[in-house]
């Protein structure tokens, strides 16, 4: 907390253009964007906490029927966008490291590969969501998932109606992780643009820092989706 | 010759610094945002307690006479909805905190005021559905949305009423956010943590629960619309849902709401408690630990609202036990407002009448807490009018009182101008009679076992004296609160300007201008005192401050 | 007190006197409490009241005081929870040996059938000084059954069965309440219990022409198919129902769980759900082909199919279960 930082009279400020009129320094500007955006992320945290909650409840009332619906989801599918978003990650660090050492190509590099990775995350999504379609497996009135066996329980089938379930958590919760990508790739390519403009310098990328943030965050939302909803009850 | 009074010419401030509706639609100052949740939140409290005259009103008689069923049954959603989300919540953080919170640290304004005006904008648009809403057919789903009635049975807008108030949910956790970084990072030099007037750490309390709350109610009302549109089985036992699943998903965002609602109220009382009896509070320290006790245990009992919904025995103790440890600290601060009278010296201005008005109640409505945490006693008031009675008394005989005092006791800092003092004691006096009687007998009623969310009650026509009773006292009620509108309207044009510190209270707040200029502070204050310095603000230099035993 | 203006609700069951005891010794703390706060803040308000010449004292604090005054508090809050709880077990277990009656909501009315068979539309005739227990389920949504002159109130949820018990002490009519908001004639889903002495509940019930309920059970079952599975012996393709009431029962996946009425709701809707060890889960599911008073037949044939006709389902912990199980056509365990 910056108790004791020495504060002089508003003519003998440094008027960094950055500089916003109700902060006193760039430093105390800097701590509260840096702040602001953890406690942002904590909401997040929070909100996803409750489809979690949902899905933890619902996956040890009806494992076995969760187990057979989460066979049906490719898993490589899932690995290989777990693998991107990981990658994605790397490159937001590589922005941010940039971004402090005022290197702007790679910077600038680095913001457009991560939307790139960004859009392959989506589209392999699409890809995942097109093929529950085609499978009807897309909660509703066409949904449907009839004699499908529970892995290791041979003989047995999965309850329709909780299979169900698994799915309509499984688009709620992909979705709106795809949702935060997508808003991700709207903060990024503002990011992007705005570094081109070359608004970016070693005293002011705050922007990156917090952006970086964000996208580290919907990153880490995917890493405990993915195993949760896709490799429960694998059986090699 | 006409003799003309010569007027001062007026001082800018942030009310005359501009004019016109872009002015006050596009502000990122802090104050004038305060004044447009004012209005915005008035309104809403208007309609709300619209709803509840025509609820009371239907109650004088057993028979639904007055309305149908179906209507009652909206009225009273509505009203909760719209008493909830679009008053109470808000209310003191959007108004007063969002006014004061800046001045009382000492900055120019919050730590991100763009994101303030989106705050209210946030506001505006979930209230904008919510009338839609209302005006296109309403909802009746109670304010709870229980399932399955909600998400497969109910024929009203529950869908457009939860998108509104998953709005209005941001607005709050980003009014939450705001504060908490404020208060973390633009204190003044010298303001340390144990300097910061008592209504920070109470508005830093519930700013902690509007962050971790709301967002989980916000995933429930967004699973409850996904289930009615998308006809999905979440919450639905026919297709293998829990319905209990959505109870504790709601609840464990509404109990701690509650906090929300009467944590900023204390904060309030605090402050005018101090100035009126021109001493610091008893108990600095254990009045600020106790509202992060608050904030920290009100998440931990939320299924004391589910005893006889269907959970386990083992869960029930649970949560009564931790039901009553929670209740530990709004006690202490209840000993700690009337220990800080001891020796006092006591002025009965209209905030001071509206503070005794708030331990009072407060601590009856509390006290009725009690009650409802023994499981053996909830299992015969669960679900009747003595939950009503007993969230009244902390609602409006705490928290909504607090926020009168409040409103009373900053309104020369935020108007500039003096409201009319015998006519505000009057007021308190009126609001604090009229709501005793239209709540104490709602107490009785819940004993005896009148239900709540009930139209008609002609099997029981044994209950209908206790409704009337309580029907007259509303009437007063809404006396008591048409008042302080039409004074404080009134007061705009016709006030005595007031001086900077009418109160002499202590208080970075009360060393600005009256009204402040938009940045507060001709210079950045260099804290070196402490909080409540009321030794030095009455003589002149400092005491020595006791501590017994 | 008055007729037409009562301040308190009659006491007609066992449970009544132990809430209103809790009740009173509430409103004797609060009282005080409200008594020493209103005194304090009128006295010090006055003998404190601002006056030329006399300045505030300030006064930090008193840790001492806070520390009393916040574990003084905090036990006897403890002693009020300890008691409230005694009630809530006692209110929460039904004894062993109660007579049931299953209890159906809907909207907006209630369902009611004795274990005897007499059907009943929002009233329950019942005598006074026999533990009653409800065995209850809705049709729809929420209810909840309330009757303020026992203290007792249980939510009524679909999808499961909820348990709630009374002994009646005084004979009268007392009303019956749903007191969860539930829709449109919420207000008007009201009953009656009638409770009778004796001799005339034995009149009342031998006007009724229809048997027990088990035996409407015994006849759903062969109708449906049932015993072409579940034979007498251990040679049928499902287990042998006989005597299995109340007992443990040990599933294929290692667990053991309680046959209670919960559990054979569950295997009738969704037998899929559990699998009894060493059986094939070839059961095929009845939801949908059963109402809610059918199951309540066959529940209660399968009860009596065990060595008494009352259930032994009076342990704490096996109404807990109860109260925590949930059957097929929802959850299989109940979110808690």
């Amino acid at each position: 907390m910056s108790d004791s930082t020495v504060v002089g009279l508003h003519d003998e400020e440094q008027h960094h253009p950055e500089l916003l009129h109700h902060f006193a320094e760039p430093q105390q500007q800097r701590d509260a964007a840096s702040l602001g955006m953890w406690i942002f992320l904590a909401t997040e945290v929070m909100f996803f906490g409750g489809l979690f909650c949902a899905y933890l409840i619902y996956r040890r009332m009806y494992f076995g029927d969760f187990g057979a619906a989460s066979k049906s989801i490719d898993a490589t599918l899932g690995a290989t966008n777990t693998a991107v978003l990981i990658c994605s990650s790397l490159t937001v660090v590589l922005a941010v490291w940039a971004a402090q050492t005022a290197l702007r190509k790679l910077l600038i590099g680095s913001l457009v590969i991560t939307m790139l990775l960004g859009m392959v995350f989506l589209g392999i999504k699409a890809k995942e969501y097109k093929d529950k379609f085609e499978e009807h497996h897309v909660p509703g009135a066409s949904f449907s998932f009839d004699h499908v066996p529970i892995p290791g329980h041979p003989g047995q089938y999965a309850n329709p109606r909780h299979a169900e379930i698994f799915f309509s958590l499984y688009f709620i919760m992909t979705g709106l992780h795809a949702l935060h990508m997508i808003i991700g790739l709207g903060l990024f390519a503002w990011l992007l643009f705005m570094a081109w403009k070359g608004r970016f310098t070693p005293e002011y990328h705050t922007p990156i820092e917090i952006g970086g943030l964000y996208w580290h965050f919907v990153d880490i939302v995917w890493i405990y989706l993915f195993p949760l909803l896709y490799l429960i009850d694998r059986h090699p | 010759m006409a003799t003309t009074t010569i007027q001062p010419v007026e001082r800018e401030n942030y009310l005359n610094k501009e004019y016109g509706v872009g002015s006050w639609l596009f502000t990122t100052d802090h104050k004038r945002i305060a004044l447009l949740y004012l209005i915005s939140i008035t309104f809403f409290f208007f309609i709300g307690g619209f709803f509840a005259l025509l609820i009371r009103l239907e109650l004088l008689t057993p028979a639904s006479d007055l309305v149908q069923p179906d209507t009652y049954n909206k009225l009273f959603t509505m009203h909760g909805m719209v008493m909830v989300f679009f008053f109470l919540i808000p209310s003191i953080p959007a108004v007063l905190g969002n006014f004061l919170v800046p001045m009382m640290i000492g900055a120019k304004d919050l730590a991100f005021p763009r994101i303030n005006l989106l705050s209210w904008y946030l506001y505006i648009i979930g209230g904008v559905m919510m009338l839609h809403c209302m005006l296109t057919g309403g909802v009746d789903t109670g304010w709870t949305f229980y399932t399955p009635f909600s998400t497969a049975f109910s024929n009203t807008k529950v869908v457009e009423a939860g998108l509104a108030i998953f709005v209005a949910g941001f607005s709050s956790i980003l009014t939450g956010l705001n504060f908490v970084v404020t208060i973390h990072r633009m204190r003044a030099p010298g303001m340390t943590w144990s300097r910061l007037p008592l209504f920070i750490w109470a508005h830093y309390a519930t700013s902690i629960i509007q962050i971790l709350g709301t967002p989980v109610i916000a995933i429930t009302l967004v699973l409850v619309v996904a289930e009615r549109t998308l006809h999905l089985g979440i919450f639905d036992p026919k297709l293998g849902g829990d319905p209990l699943l959505f109870q504790h998903l709601f609840w464990f965002y509404s109990h701690p709401a509650v906090y929300i609602m009467i944590l900023p109220s204390m904060g309030v009382v605090t402050e005018i408690i101090a100035c009126f009896a021109r001493k610091r509070i008893f108990g600095y320290s254990f009045v600020a630990f106790s509202s992060i006790a608050i904030a920290v245990f009100g998440f931990l009992v939320w299924a004391h609202h589910m005893f006889v919904a269907g959970i386990s025995i083992y869960a029930a103790l649970v949560f009564s036990i931790l039901s009553y440890a929670v209740a530990v600290p709004s006690a202490v601060k209840v000993f700690n407002w009337t220990a800080t009278l001891y020796k006092g010296s006591i002025h009965y201005d209209a905030p001071m009448l509206y503070a005794f008005g708030f331990i009072g109640l407060f601590t009856m409505g509390g006290l009725t807490g009690l009650f409802l945490a023994a499981l053996g006693i909830d299992v015969h008031v669960t679900d009747t009018y003595f939950v009503i009675a007993h969230f009244h008394y902390i609602m409006v005989g705490g928290a909504l009182m607090g926020y009168l005092g409040g409103l009373h006791f900053w309104w020369p800092k935020i108007s500039g101008r003096l409201y009319p003092e015998g006519w505000a004691r009057l007021a308190a006096l009126i609001v604090f009679l009229g709501f005793n009687l239209t709540f104490f007998p709602q107490f009785v009623l819940g004993y005896l076992g009148m239900p709540r969310r009930y139209a008609d009650y002609s099997h029981m026509p044994e209950f209908q004296v206790l409704n009337v009773l309580s029907t007259a006292g509303a009437t007063v009620l809404g006396v008591g609160y048409l008042l302080p509108m039409l004074y404080f309207l009134w007061s705009m044009r016709y006030g005595k300007p007031a001086p900077d510190n009418p109160w002499k209270a202590a208080g970075l707040e009360w060393m600005t201008s009256s009204p402040p200029t938009t940045f507060n502070f001709e210079q950045e204050p260099i804290v070196t005192w402490e909080a409540y310095n009321y030794d030095e603000l009455d003589t002149g230099h400092k005491q020595e401050v006791k501590v017994v035993g | 007190m008055f007729d037409n203006f009562p301040l308190w609700p009659e006491r007609a069951s066992t449970a009544a006197g132990n809430v209103d005891a809790l009740f009173i010794f509430l409103l004797i703390v609060s009282g005080l409490m409200t008594l020493l706060i209103f005194t304090a803040l009128v006295y010090f308000a006055a003998r404190y009241r601002h006056r030329r010449g006399v300045l505030a004292e300030q006064i930090e604090g008193s840790t001492p005081l806070e520390l009393t005054w916040s574990v003084i508090p905090f036990f006897v809050f403890m002693a009020i929870f300890a008691w409230g709880a005694a009630v809530y077990f006692k209110g929460r277990t039904p004894p062993r040996d109660s007579t049931e009656v299953y209890v159906v909501a809907k909207q907006w009315m209630w369902k009611l059938e004795h274990a005897e068979g007499q059907r009943e539309i929002n009233e329950l005739h019942v005598p006074v000084g026999r533990d009653v227990k409800l065995i209850m389920t809705s049709q729809d949504v929420i209810h909840s059954f309330f009757v303020p002159a026992f203290r007792m109130k249980q939510d009524v949820v679909p999808g499961r069965y909820t348990v709630a018990w009374f002994h009646a002490t005084k004979a009268g009519t007392y009303h019956l309440f749903c007191a969860e908001y539930c829709g449109t004639q919420h207000s008007g889903m009201i009953g009656s219990i009638v409770v009778m002495e004796p001799s005339q509940f034995e009149a009342w019930m031998n006007g009724g022409t229809t048997g027990p309920l088990s035996v409407s059970g015994e006849k759903i079952f062969a109708e449906l198919g049932c015993v072409t599975c579940h034979r007498g012996d251990a040679q049928g393709r499902g287990p042998n129902l006989q005597g299995i009431f109340g007992k443990p029962v040990q599933l294929e996946n290692g667990r053991t769980v309680t046959a209670d009425e919960n559990y054979i709701r569950e295997s009738i809707l969704d037998p899929g759900a559990k699998i009894v060890s060493g059986f094939k889960p070839v059961m095929p599911t009845f939801q949908g082909l059963v109402s809610e008073e059918q199951l309540n037949a066959l529940v209660a044939y399968v009860k009596s199919l065990s060595h008494s006709l009352a259930t032994p389902t009076g342990t704490a912990a096996a109404t807990a279960q109860d109260n925590s199980k949930a059957p097929g056509s929802a959850p299989g365990s109940q979110v808690q």
